[in-house]
């Protein structure tokens, strides 16, 4: 019989109350820790997707559209830009690297996207089967869409107008998967990667009309995006102003989008953050209330124990470990609320380019655990240091 | 043996108690008597520990029992004293079997499981044992408190009041069961009571 099978049986006799107790330290702590663990997973998913991206440049519209639609893959396109124009822009001296790309289709709410072996280069692709996309209508897939489709080599498919939805099927052509990537861990898992001509391909009049207007198509052949890589820091500056003031495109940055993104998204962060805090005081005062109400009950307890040769340390010990074992089982299931429920919205989120998980862990979480043990001290130090008060003659004899 | 020397307790509001000296040798059966008020308890909690005199000295087969720091006393009283309270006082979210095992787990004993049910077995409580104190009567709960006391095979066992709150029938089988298990327990036994019931039980008496 040590007093930590002593504490657990008496936290056992309450149970209600201990179960309140858990139940508030775990609600506290699992909005702490998807905050943490979605911030960092959000923040790190926004890192690795637009890591060596410098610029982007679409139609007009709004930046944060052009970021989110061009390299996270969750937005509608601003818009199309005259690949002329797009083609000028991509020769300039400053651009190390441009890489055009063409939106529009999907595949089972796969984005298609019409790009050149640029694309490869940009995000240091690798394939895990098969070979990269040549041909008009051959497609290489992310691994996870070849996952969820159930795709593999040599397998064809319709791509679908739009970006989400699969109701509108080009039936007219189909592509042939020439190979699969390997899992990158970023937005190209989820993508299907074809060249340019096999997007304008199947958006070209259908063959029974006309043919001729064949040439002038080809003079107004648009893409949607250039993800642009500079050739060095210096054009930062004076790029992206060229391209707003002089071109009848605009220029956004993904890292100065993305921190606008964040600080749009903090506000709210921060309002749960406190709301977490909030609770995690509530639950403070609750165990301390639930502790120092059954001191009045205890007082007989305390002065018996003590009567039959328990140290006033050691009471002191058993009080404060009732009051830790609460706040730190209520922090490990708080912990495993907080992973459990990341998953669950994993599972059912519909943007799969940004998926959560709830299979990660941060450091942050350690610090939680260790909020619990504040908790716990903080709420039980003032009932504990009660049991060096109790006079157990008096305690013992009183009571007639 | 237990011997008391010229003691006294001083009360900051009240009068001041002088208790005659007394020595119980090993084995001794003991009253002690006196209208309430005259200071019983006190002069118990003294003998057993929990209260430190005002002056003179409390001899526990020779030891100056006051001599130990506090920790010291806690479990040397634990170890060497067995207390029954008026009231049972029993940890309510333990089975009367870890009731009992808790006196010798405190006083830092190692339990002896066979020597607990063994006591409850000899109160006619073993089938009891793992039922919780909520469970038991009155009567069946201050035999668990006697077990407890008697548990590590203790000096002496103090009782105090055991029979107040008691019927006549009930209150000699107390009193049976405390002598009894004192001698088979080889230990020195004082009951403090104003019982005239139980005054016949026990030859010694130390009058307050």
């Amino acid at each position: 019989m040590n007093i930590l099978k002593l504490g657990t049986k008496n936290l056992l006799r309450n149970k209600l109350t201990t179960f309140l107790n858990v139940v508030l330290v775990a609600f506290g702590i699992a909005i702490l820790s998807i905050l943490f663990l979605a911030s960092t997973q959000i923040g790190n998913k926004l890192e690795q997707n637009a890591k060596d991206i410098d610029l982007v440049v679409g139609a007009k519209g709004s930046p944060l559209q052009l970021i989110l639609s061009s390299i996270y893959h969750i937005d509608f396109p601003t818009g199309n830009i005259p690949l002329k124009d797009a083609t000028e822009l991509m020769q300039n001296p400053m651009v190390k690297r441009a890489v055009p790309l063409a939106l529009g289709d999907n595949f089972q709410g796969h984005r298609i996207v019409g790009t050149d072996s640029g694309f490869v280069g940009l995000y240091g692709l690798k394939l895990a089967d098969g070979k990269f996309w040549k041909q008009d209508l051959e497609a290489t897939l992310g691994s996870a869409v070849a996952n969820d489709a159930k795709l593999k080599v040599g397998d064809q498919f319709f791509g679908a107008h739009g970006l989400s939805d699969d109701s509108d099927e080009h039936k007219h052509h189909a592509y042939t998967v020439t190979g699969i990537l390997k899992p990158q861990g970023n937005v190209t898992d989820h993508l299907i990667l074809t060249n340019i001509g096999s997007v304008y391909k199947m958006h070209e009049p259908e063959h029974n009309e006309a043919h001729h207007n064949d040439e002038q198509e080809i003079d107004n052949k648009e893409i949607t995006t250039i993800l642009i890589q500079y050739r060095s820091p210096m054009s930062v500056v004076i790029f992206p102003r060229m391209v707003n003031q002089s071109t009848n495109m605009q220029a956004a940055s993904p890292a100065m989008e993305s921190a606008r993104l964040f600080s749009l998204i903090g506000v709210g962060i921060e309002t749960l953050k406190w709301f977490a805090f909030l609770i995690m005081a509530i639950s403070a005062l609750s165990v301390f209330i639930s502790l120092y109400n059954s001191m009045k009950e205890k007082k007989y307890d305390l002065a018996i124990m003590r009567c039959l040769g328990a140290s006033k340390l050691k009471l002191f010990t058993l009080v404060m470990l009732e009051g830790l074992m609460i706040t730190v089982s209520g922090a490990i299931l708080g912990l495993l609320i907080g992973h459990l429920a990341l998953h669950l919205i994993g599972v059912y989120q519909e943007s799969s380019q940004a998926r959560l998980t709830g299979i990660f862990f941060v450091n942050e979480e350690l610090y939680l655990v260790m909020a619990g043990l504040l908790i716990g001290i903080v709420a039980s130090i003032i009932p504990a240091l009660q049991t060096y008060r109790v006079d157990i003659a008096r305690t013992l004899s009183k009571d007639k | 043996m237990i011997e008391i020397h010229s003691l006294s307790q001083k009360y900051t509001s009240g009068p001041t108690l002088n208790f005659p000296d007394w020595k119980i040798n090993d084995e001794e059966q003991w009253l002690l008597l006196g209208a309430s008020g005259s200071g019983k308890s006190t002069l118990l909690n003294i003998i057993s520990g929990l209260l430190k005199p005002s002056s003179g000295v409390v001899k526990l087969n020779k030891t100056d029992i006051y001599s130990f720091s506090l920790k010291k006393m806690d479990q040397f009283r634990g170890q060497n004293i067995g207390i029954v309270f008026q009231k049972p006082h029993l940890i309510k979210s333990l089975n009367i079997l870890d009731n009992v095992a808790l006196a010798s787990s405190l006083a830092g004993i190692e339990v002896n499981h066979s020597r607990v049910m063994d006591l409850l077995d000899s109160l006619g409580l073993a089938d009891k044992a793992k039922n919780y104190p909520e469970e038991l009567s009155q009567g069946q709960l201050q035999r668990v408190s006697i077990a407890r006391a008697l548990v590590n095979n203790p000096i002496l066992l103090i009782a105090d009041e055991p029979t107040s709150s008691l019927d006549d029938v009930n209150a000699e089988k107390v009193m049976k069961i405390l002598t009894d298990q004192a001698s088979k327990n080889k230990a020195s036994l004082v009951i403090a009571t104003h019982d005239n019931r139980i005054r016949d039980k026990v030859s010694k008496a130390y009058l307050l």
